[in-house]
């Protein structure tokens, strides 16, 4: 299999600056340019080392359980009538979903930056959870911003996160949500930008970020490519992923960009439908802006303040859209919709009733898309569906709305 | 010669600092700024930093988070901040300076911002998130006629990175004095006049060094330093704890006065 870090050269994005196309690129504070410099170059160096990849594939194969499965679908395909929909099973990997391919290759990095410190922000608490582990496992000390709400919505993660011996900060200002975690950690990378790395947790950011957290989860899209071809001999006609930053959605789709059958469909949080404030779905109802390092699709007011965003997924509920993925919906590469809340719990309980799989409510609004296209393709068509994450972390949250129940946890 | 550079050239000739102050515009309300600004006009200062208030200030600390939210629930939208530089304008040849992240600007269109505030009566632009490499790779944030653009250095800037920084910088050259957010500070960083001699290296414009100073002690260290001394959160404290009292201008003025005479007089 083609190595992930192994990208040929010509013809990608983003360029040496983090521009892909118009968007992208390091709008962030002097104090923290010459740190993301020195990490691009880290970078830059440790993709090129064959030491550093075999150390990363070591523990994605042995301490993560990689490769996941590619797994069929059977009843759903059936009763979809459809298209035969396949799952990659991030949601098998250890800590429960696709983020810890990033959050390894990050501390990998940092150890070779000689930082002792690592921060992170979490939003479903996945990538506190996925950091939180690696900071064990690599002996770090680690500090997660959360929002306060999030933290009540995902009590589950951030018990985990103590566990493992990591510092939850909760974040009260705004709506306490992702938005307000991710500027939370900036102002501590700020301050400690000489003995700290931030694992951002997202293709989001300044650059290098977008680029190196879609490299680190390329390995998604190369283990499906490779599985497809082995279980149908021929490539799938349709990808569907959720994009709340886009991270799970870039890995999965990356490595298929060049097949031009091909269809890929991102799929953002809807909310109670696009109504302003109520949804996070930038692409639809936003606008072109420069938020928390990057110029991308946001929601903002006319004055450009960020608006409110809203979905039952934490881990989708964010203001803007990582930088790659506004770049390939101008080209016309990949198509973006979006599910609302009640159509990603009702996916959420019909994987869960056809499959005995519970997806976390992220990935729900991916399998909420494919329940509404697969029934309309050929039987001869092929889907696969990144399952990024498993749903134990909302099972209390989907309870309430599903059964009306209160879940003491 | 714009403002700045004539406040700088006349204060050099004074051989004084100069006292730049940091207020969030429409901090408690956009009708209250203006007497602000009056306020530290007496007590001395004599460059005036007005915060754009934004949604998600990154780089600042809490009480300048707080005082954003304070403004933008009171209703401060970027053409009301316009609105209200131009009230200053009329009563006041002080140099006004805006403090800004880039979304607010981007939004309103780089380029009309830069129009409509200096036809207001503001003289320059720090837009905290726009650094120099990406102002030089995006044509749209290319510097435009009407605003000097002030530049920041950080304690983290390499010095082979000193050159890129400054050049193109007018106005004053913004030292942040330590790494971190905005805020109050007691400890101040012991090297700020090896700090401002690397960066004077390179240019001949004025260096203001900020972060943090709130004592007179720390406004006087960095008069001695430095071309100027930068009190920002300091003043955003007091604007926030008296914000409900009347005689909240006079207030702001006798906490600024003696800092503004200690940076004043501290190579007398």
């Amino acid at each position: 299999m083609e190595k992930a870090l192994d990208l040929p050269q010509a013809n990608s994005v983003p360029d040496a600056h983090g521009h892909f196309g118009p968007f992208g690129g390091m709008f962030v504070p002097e104090t923290l340019m010459a740190a993301l410099r020195e990490l691009d170059e880290a970078y830059a160096l440790a993709r090129g080392d064959d030491a550093f990849q075999e150390e990363l594939d070591f523990l994605l194969r042995e301490y993560c359980g990689r490769p996941t499965p590619l797994y069929f679908a059977e009843r759903w395909t059936e009763e979809l009538g459809g298209a035969r929909i396949y799952l990659k099973r991030e949601d098998l990997l250890h800590t429960g979903a696709h983020k810890i391919n990033n959050a390894l290759g990050q501390i990998l990095l940092a150890r070779r930056l000689g930082k002792k410190r690592i921060i992170a922000e979490t939003g479903a608490g996945q990538h506190g959870v996925a950091t939180a582990t690696v900071c064990a496992r690599f002996g770090m000390d680690c500090v997660i911003y959360m929002g306060r709400v999030d933290m009540e919505r995902q009590a589950l993660n951030v018990a985990r996160m103590r566990f493992l011996g990591a510092e939850v900060r909760g974040v009260e200002a705004g709506q306490a949500t992702l938005k307000e975690a991710v500027n939370e950690a900036m102002r501590d990378w700020v301050t400690n930008v000489r003995s700290t790395h931030y694992i951002l947790g997202s293709a989001l950011g300044s650059h290098p970020f977008p680029m190196m957290v879609r490299d680190f989860h390329r390995v998604i899209g190369l283990e499906a490519r490779e599985q497809i071809m082995l279980k149908e001999g021929r490539l799938p006609d349709l990808l569907v992923a959720c994009v709340g930053g886009g991270s799970n959605a870039i890995g999965l789709f990356h490595p298929f960009l060049g097949d031009e059958g091909v269809r890929m469909t991102g799929v953002e949080a809807g909310g109670d439908g696009i109504t302003r404030g109520r949804h996070a779905a930038r692409f639809q109802g936003g606008r072109l802006g420069v938020l928390q390092g990057t110029k991308t699709w946001l929601l903002a007011d006319d004055d450009g303040q960020i608006e409110l965003t809203h979905s039952v997924s934490a881990g989708l509920d964010y203001a803007a859209v990582g930088p790659e993925h506004a770049w390939l919906q101008e080209r016309g590469r990949v198509d973006y919709t979006f599910a609302t809340d009640k159509e990603a719990l009702a996916a959420f309980q019909e994987l869960a009733g056809t499959e005995g799989i519970i997806p976390a409510l992220e990935t729900a609004h991916a399998m909420a898309h494919v329940s509404k296209v697969a029934g309309a393709m050929k039987r001869d068509r092929l889907i696969i569906v990144n399952c990024s994450g498993r749903g134990d972390k909302d099972v209390a949250q989907a309870a309430r709305h599903v059964f009306g129940e209160e879940l003491k946890l | 010669m714009s403002r700045i550079d004539s406040t700088f050239s006349r204060l050099a000739g004074e051989n004084r600092a100069a006292f730049v102050a940091y207020l969030c515009a429409g901090d408690p309300t956009l009708e209250a700024t203006p007497e602000l600004v009056a306020a530290l006009e007496a007590a001395g200062a004599n460059i005036i930093e007005l915060g754009l208030p934004f949604s998600d200030p990154l780089a600042d600390g809490v009480v300048n988070q707080m005082a954003a939210d304070r403004a933008l629930k009171a209703g401060a939208t970027t053409a009301g901040v316009l609105r209200m530089i131009e009230a200053i304008r009329r009563r006041s040849e002080i140099p006004l300076v805006l403090f800004t992240y880039l979304n607010p600007v981007y939004t309103y269109g780089f380029e009309r911002f830069h129009r409509d505030a200096a036809a207001a009566g503001a003289d320059a632009i720090l837009a905290l998130d726009l650094p120099p490499d990406e102002a030089a790779r995006n044509a749209e944030l290319a510097r435009h006629e009407g605003l000097q653009q002030i530049r920041l250095v950080a304690p983290t800037t390499p010095q082979e990175r000193l050159p890129l920084v400054v050049s193109g910088a007018e106005g004053f050259i913004y030292l942040v004095s330590r790494e971190g957010v905005t805020g109050v500070q007691d400890a101040l960083a012991d090297n700020i006049g090896d700090q401002v001699a690397l960066v004077k290296q390179h240019t001949d414009v004025p260096v203001c060094v900020g972060f943090g100073i709130h004592k007179e002690e720390q406004a006087a260290a960095v008069a001695r330093a430095a071309d100027g001394v930068v009190v920002g959160s300091a003043l955003v404290r007091l604007v926030e704890k008296h914000r409900a009292e009347k005689d909240m201008p006079k207030r702001l003025h006798d906490f600024a006065a003696p800092l503004v005479r200690a940076a004043h007089e501290a190579r007398a």
